[in-house]
């Protein structure tokens, strides 16, 4: 039991420990008794060092600790603390040998703010997007309405793309889709992103491009809502659909986009028209151009029959007149005609062969003639004079 | 790696069918135009409905090279 004999040499100035052995002694001893544990307090002197280490204390009203916490664990976290703030702290208490300070190593860090420090990450973040003009609904574009070639920037294998790619085959089958793969979470996931971004900037005679995941956590989705993802995202020279798989949860990346959709599918959905309802509108065009021709080409046969009622019309209104002409003749006619005269009591003399007699010479007496009367005809014969 | 396809877009084609047919509908064709329109009109209707059934989606895979060019190859996923 050497660190007891050590103890028991210490009680005189001759067994004097060094200042390293007490350090290294109480952090052992402290570590011994306190295991991890939670720790709540108001956060205060929050200072982020270059090293990505962050350095704050802990304290309630009448007691204070040191606290650290490493980069390697506060990565996770979406944003710093902020002095005043009331957290939780997932921490190992431990002693600092090189300064002799006690303090707590912490692991995890909560904020009993609204949302914790998730939400106070977002709205800062949106602020400086906001502040930017990025959220403007005037920047919102129309998506093209039959597009041939659109960019998928999402996971190469998660359920997303296949949605995706089932969506597009069944709706609208003349689009090329071109993927970008990339990690969509964990570390480093938002760097990826942002580089599958500006890959996508190169591909030629893109019309739309759509950006997302499935589901998942809020940790998980958090890479949506890095501010670097969300300028890349806005910056997209088309059109862009944002489907990051959570109905509730909307990410920045959903708000920069120019159409946010609730799921993959939903993106894929909102970028294609129905082939079914394009047949459909085919064949309504088809039918006007039928029509259309039918109406020019009725025309065409309207303006036939008016000048061919023209030309009947004339002819009529010719024939019309000649027939009163006709009819005024025939009245002339009519009226010259012998029997009208006979009608009137005059007779005419006809001899045997049917000569007009009518001079008092060719009477001779006794000659046998006949008289035309108006309704016939009598036998007469002449006397001596 | 551009499709081997009509150089029209489909959105191009529609406009045109529409183009066509918002012109026959006009009055101030002649019969001669019209039909010469209406024959277009067809065509090109043809032309859309045969894109649109003989058409399967393709899925393609962009990345980058070591030397930062775009390479593009079928995704089989």
């Amino acid at each position: 039991m050497g660190q007891s004999l050590d103890l028991f040499a210490a009680v005189s100035p001759e067994g004097a420990w060094t200042v390293t052995q007490v350090t290294r002694r109480a952090r052992a001893v402290v570590e011994a008794g306190l295991l991890p544990l939670w720790v709540r307090g108001e956060v205060s002197g929050f200072k982020a060092w270059q090293s990505g280490h962050w350095y704050f204390t802990l304290r309630d009203r009448s007691a204070q600790i040191r606290c650290v916490m490493f980069q390697k664990d506060n990565r996770r976290l979406p944003a710093p603390p902020q002095d005043g703030m009331q957290v939780f702290l997932f921490a190992r208490p431990t002693v600092w040998e090189e300064k002799g300070d006690f303090r707590l190593t912490v692991v995890d860090l909560l904020s009993t703010e609204a949302g914790g420090l998730w939400q106070l990450a977002f709205e800062k973040t949106k602020a400086a997007l906001a502040k930017d003009g990025l959220l403007d609904p005037a920047r919102k574009r129309p998506l093209p309405p039959y597009p041939l070639r659109v960019g998928v920037v999402t996971s190469p294998d998660g359920a997303a793309l296949q949605d995706i790619i089932a969506v597009t085959a069944r709706r609208w089958p003349l689009a090329e889709l071109l993927v970008v793969p990339t990690r969509v979470q964990g570390d480093g996931a938002a760097g990826e992103i942002c580089a599958a971004l500006a890959l996508l900037c190169r591909i030629e005679g893109l019309d739309l491009a759509i950006i997302g995941r499935g589901g998942g956590s809020r940790e998980d989705l958090w890479t949506f809502n890095d501010e670097r993802v969300a300028r890349a995202v806005a910056a997209l020279p088309v059109p862009v659909i944002s489907a990051v798989g959570h109905e509730t949860d909307v990410t920045l990346c959903d708000l920069v986009a120019d159409v946010r959709a609730p799921t993959p599918s939903a993106a894929a959905e909102a970028a294609t028209p129905d082939l079914g309802d394009v047949l459909v509108a085919l064949a309504h065009l088809g039918a006007r151009l039928a029509r259309g021709l039918a109406a020019r080409s009725g025309r065409v046969a309207e303006r036939l029959d008016r000048t061919f009622d023209r030309l009947t019309g004339t002819l009529e209104r010719r024939l019309e007149r000649h027939r009163h002409e006709l009819s005024g003749l025939a009245g002339r006619l009519d009226a010259l005609s012998p029997l009208r005269i006979l009608e009137r009591g005059y007779a005419l003399a006809r001899d045997e062969q049917g000569r007009v007699l009518k001079r008092v010479v060719q009477f001779p007496s006794g000659l046998h003639f006949r008289l035309r009367v108006t309704d016939g005809e009598v036998a007469a014969r002449a006397e001596e004079s | 790696m551009a499709r081997a396809r009509d150089p029209l877009t489909f959105a191009q084609q529609l406009d045109r069918l529409e183009e066509i047919v918002r012109r026959l509908e006009a009055q101030e064709l002649d019969l001669d135009e019209a039909l010469k329109l209406f024959e277009e009109g067809i065509e090109r209707l043809r032309e859309a409905r045969e894109r649109l059934t003989a058409a399967e989606v393709q899925v393609k895979q962009v990345l980058s090279d070591k030397a930062g060019n775009l390479k593009v190859e079928d995704f089989d996923g």
